[in-house]
């Protein structure tokens, strides 16, 4: 069994928390992992994106296939159509639904969100208000996380739960317990 | 087993080796090599460099001292280290030495795509390519064994995709450091003419002790099937995006490449079972030009000078398996609402504030032009500012304007920050001082090395006195706080000094965004 999942979002959204928490899930769980990752000039506000390969067999590529992607997984809607190239066709993408402009020619918004949606499989959230609205402000990225752990198969929900409580232990309880929640609403969220 | 990022790998596989010392400058992406020895082991000498040429020689030093070090930079830092590089084959080496270039295939964060091999073929020093996170790793102490066993320093070269792609890595006892033994032959070290000439036959010597090694290498196999039609020479990384393919199900054979001298009796006796060769090889194909000439004419030989793989660009699963024939239709076309999204300089950063106020000044000087350098003010090229004229190497921004003002440019302004600036920008003002040229240098000082992640910064709280201590006119040696509210004075010192005829510093200082939010949050913290 492998997933093949493409990380997106914009510099300094977050993403690669949710790398750090998928990747110390599957390690946990005994899978072989290859997790490329984006520094650099990029970082500063530009698109960002994170190859994350989970497999119980070895794997040789750090880099997925064109067609090949079993999830893409975004912060942010433009982002997410970036790499639909790499979707496979049975593929789903996870993302918010909430435009990040920081380029003065950033899209219709309409015309964007109505390709997201012509997807097959796609499951959209305004991930900002949902954290926003319960108080979990800079958790947007684990309410995401939460709707993608529906489509991972390979990690449980409860693997994913308890990276969440590792990798955020030395920010204190509350930090984990707000992760942990926003975690959970996009989990339950109806998308 | 530990999740390891590439560079962390390559980290730990140095300690576990048994290094007494880290030396490097910070540059993608290789910068990850010495913050992990900096933030794991303590007993290990790691502070940052001024430069990879300084690097390198403290790296030298420490292996004529008789203890294992590590060098570690960019492909571009090659280029600044060359001189004390190419020697460092010539001296020899006494404890072992181990120089690690990070080559960005793609320019994911470069200038050019320049292939650090060349380098290590052209030092004539046995080269390491892994394949992959775990090799790297496992390397290491081979790597060590292997310089001291020949005396010579040893290249391993890394691309961007295996120095920042984590995996888990097998971890084995580590070695400890080794004894202090300075070497006492001087004969091998001064390289006066008579000594290096002999030094330089010795090492044209010892080249068929490298091609044995190369061919006995653990790290160079073959994965054999019957003769075949179209065989695979698969080098470092590229391997992996060969076995992606799976050429085992196609019958095609391989031969992986992870040490060089290129194995010239394992190639031969590798082209004799197959009709032809493609050379699949990260960055430029210097393999495959080998290759070409150890099978002679008429032997086809396909890869990036042939087109069957892109001439340019970092490999991918993709471009190698379209080389094996392997077509697969993508699913979906690239869609249709998608713009460029390129990196910004952060909000509230000073290097705005600086643009900001060198765009207001420069519109009253037609004629004005602006030299820039390598850094996050790089970013000044893109709009909104599209304020700089130039970017080419390290500290090019100040020699670039001094020619341009030997010339008659006027105003002749340089943009340098102030890690690149004491990497290699203090030479060039030197210069500029002693002929009395006509500049402007903006030495924007935001207290760290911004671009890398918020390293050290060489010269911080130093700079008057560096400007001051090359000669630079006491007068002429501006401070200001890029801020937009200071804006007035600052356009106003920056119309001053480019009346000036002679070499102006304007110092605006304020911290880094991202490291003064870091600090905030772990003050929060604690």
């Amino acid at each position: 069994m492998k997933k093949d999942i493409i990380l997106a979002g914009v510099g300094g959204q977050g993403i690669l928390t949710i790398a750090t928490i998928i990747g110390d899930a599957a390690t946990v769980a005994g899978l072989h992992l290859k997790q490329a990752e984006v520094h650099g000039m990029s970082q500063r506000g530009g698109d960002v994106q994170s190859n994350l390969r989970l497999s119980t067999e070895p794997i040789y590529s750090d880099l997925i296939r064109r067609g090949a992607a079993d999830l893409i997984i975004s912060m942010e809607p433009m982002e997410a159509l970036r790499y639909l190239p790499y979707l496979d066709k049975e593929g789903w993408v996870v993302s918010s639904s909430h435009p990040f402009k920081n380029i003065p020619n950033y899209p219709d918004e309409e015309a964007l969100a109505g390709e997201l949606a012509a997807l097959p499989h796609v499951a959209t959230l305004p991930i900002e208000e949902v954290a926003r609205e319960h108080s979990l402000p800079k958790s947007a990225n684990m309410v995401l996380l939460g709707m993608a752990a529906r489509y991972m198969e390979i990690l449980a929900p409860d693997r994913l739960r308890e990276s969440i409580a590792r990798v955020f232990a030395a920010k204190g309880e509350k930090v984990v317990a707000d992760n942990l929640k926003a975690f959970d609403l996009g989990l339950e969220a109806t998308v | 087993m530990k999740l390891l990022l590439g560079d962390e790998a390559i980290a730990l596989g140095a300690v576990h080796a048994g290094i007494s010392g880290v030396y490097a400058y910070p540059g993608t992406p290789s910068t990850e090599i010495t913050e992990y020895i900096q933030a794991h082991a303590p007993a290990v000498r790691s502070r940052w460099c001024s430069n990879e040429k300084t690097a390198m020689e403290a790296a030298l030093g420490m292996s004529y001292a008789g203890k294992r070090a590590l060098v570690c930079m960019k492909h571009v830092g090659m280029n600044v280290a060359a001189d004390a590089f190419v020697n460092s084959a010539i001296t020899g080496v006494n404890g072992g030495l181990v120089v690690l270039a990070a080559d960005d295939p793609s320019m994911h964060s470069s200038q050019n795509e320049q292939d650090s091999r060349f380098y290590g073929k052209f030092a004539m020093i046995p080269i390491l390519e892994p394949s992959s996170q775990q090799e790297a790793y496992d390397m290491m102490p081979y790597a060590y064994d292997l310089s001291e066993g020949l005396r010579l320093p040893v290249l391993m070269r890394v691309v961007t995709r295996l120095a920042h792609s984590r995996a888990e890595i097998a971890v084995r006892e580590p070695l400890a450091q080794k004894a202090l033994c300075p070497d006492s032959e001087r004969t091998h070290w001064v390289l006066l003419p008579a000594n290096a000439r002999r030094r330089y036959a010795a090492l044209v010597e010892k080249q068929a002790a490298l091609q044995e090694s190369s061919v006995k290498s653990p790290y160079n196999s073959e994965l054999r099937t019957q003769n075949s039609k179209l065989g695979v020479l698969a080098c470092g990384i590229a391997y992996n995006y060969v076995m992606e393919n799976d050429p085992a199900s196609l019958g095609i054979p391989v031969l992986k490449v992870s040490q060089y001298p290129l194995p010239e009796a394992t190639v031969r006796a590798f082209a004799a079972q197959c009709e032809s060769l493609l050379v699949a090889e990260d960055g430029q194909p210097m393999v495959e030009e080998q290759v070409k000439a150890l099978v002679g004419d008429g032997y086809p030989v396909l890869g990036r000078l042939t087109g069957n793989l892109p001439r340019m660009g970092e490999l991918t699963p993709d471009s190698v398996g379209a080389a094996l024939d392997i077509v697969t239709a993508p699913a979906y076309a690239n869609a249709q609402n998608v713009m460029p999204r390129p990196p910004a300089l952060c909000q509230g950063c000073g290097h705005r504030d600086v643009y900001d106020a060198l765009n207001r000044v420069v519109a009253e000087y037609p004629d004005a032009r602006i030299f820039g350098d390598i850094g996050c003010y790089t970013l000044g090229a893109l709009p909104p500012f599209r304020a700089i004229d130039s970017c080419v190497d390290m500290g090019a921004s100040i020699t670039m304007a001094k020619g341009a003002a030997d010339a008659g440019v006027h105003p002749a302004i340089a943009v340098i920050g102030d890690s690149t600036f004491t990497h290699s920008g203090m030479t060039g003002l030197l210069d500029a001082v002693n002929d009395k040229s006509r500049i402007t240098v903006v030495l924007s000082d935001n207290l760290t090395t911004a671009m890398t992640g918020g390293q050290d910064s060489a010269g911080t709280n130093k700079f008057e006195a560096i400007c001051l201590g090359l000669g630079v006119e006491p007068e002429h040696v501006r401070v200001v706080v890029p801020l937009p509210k200071n804006m007035e004075e600052i356009t106003r010192i920056i119309r001053e000094e480019i009346a000036y005829d002679g070499v102006s510093v304007i110092i605006p200082r304020r911290e880094c965004m991202q490291t003064l939010k870091r600090k905030l949050r772990q003050n929060k913290q604690k």
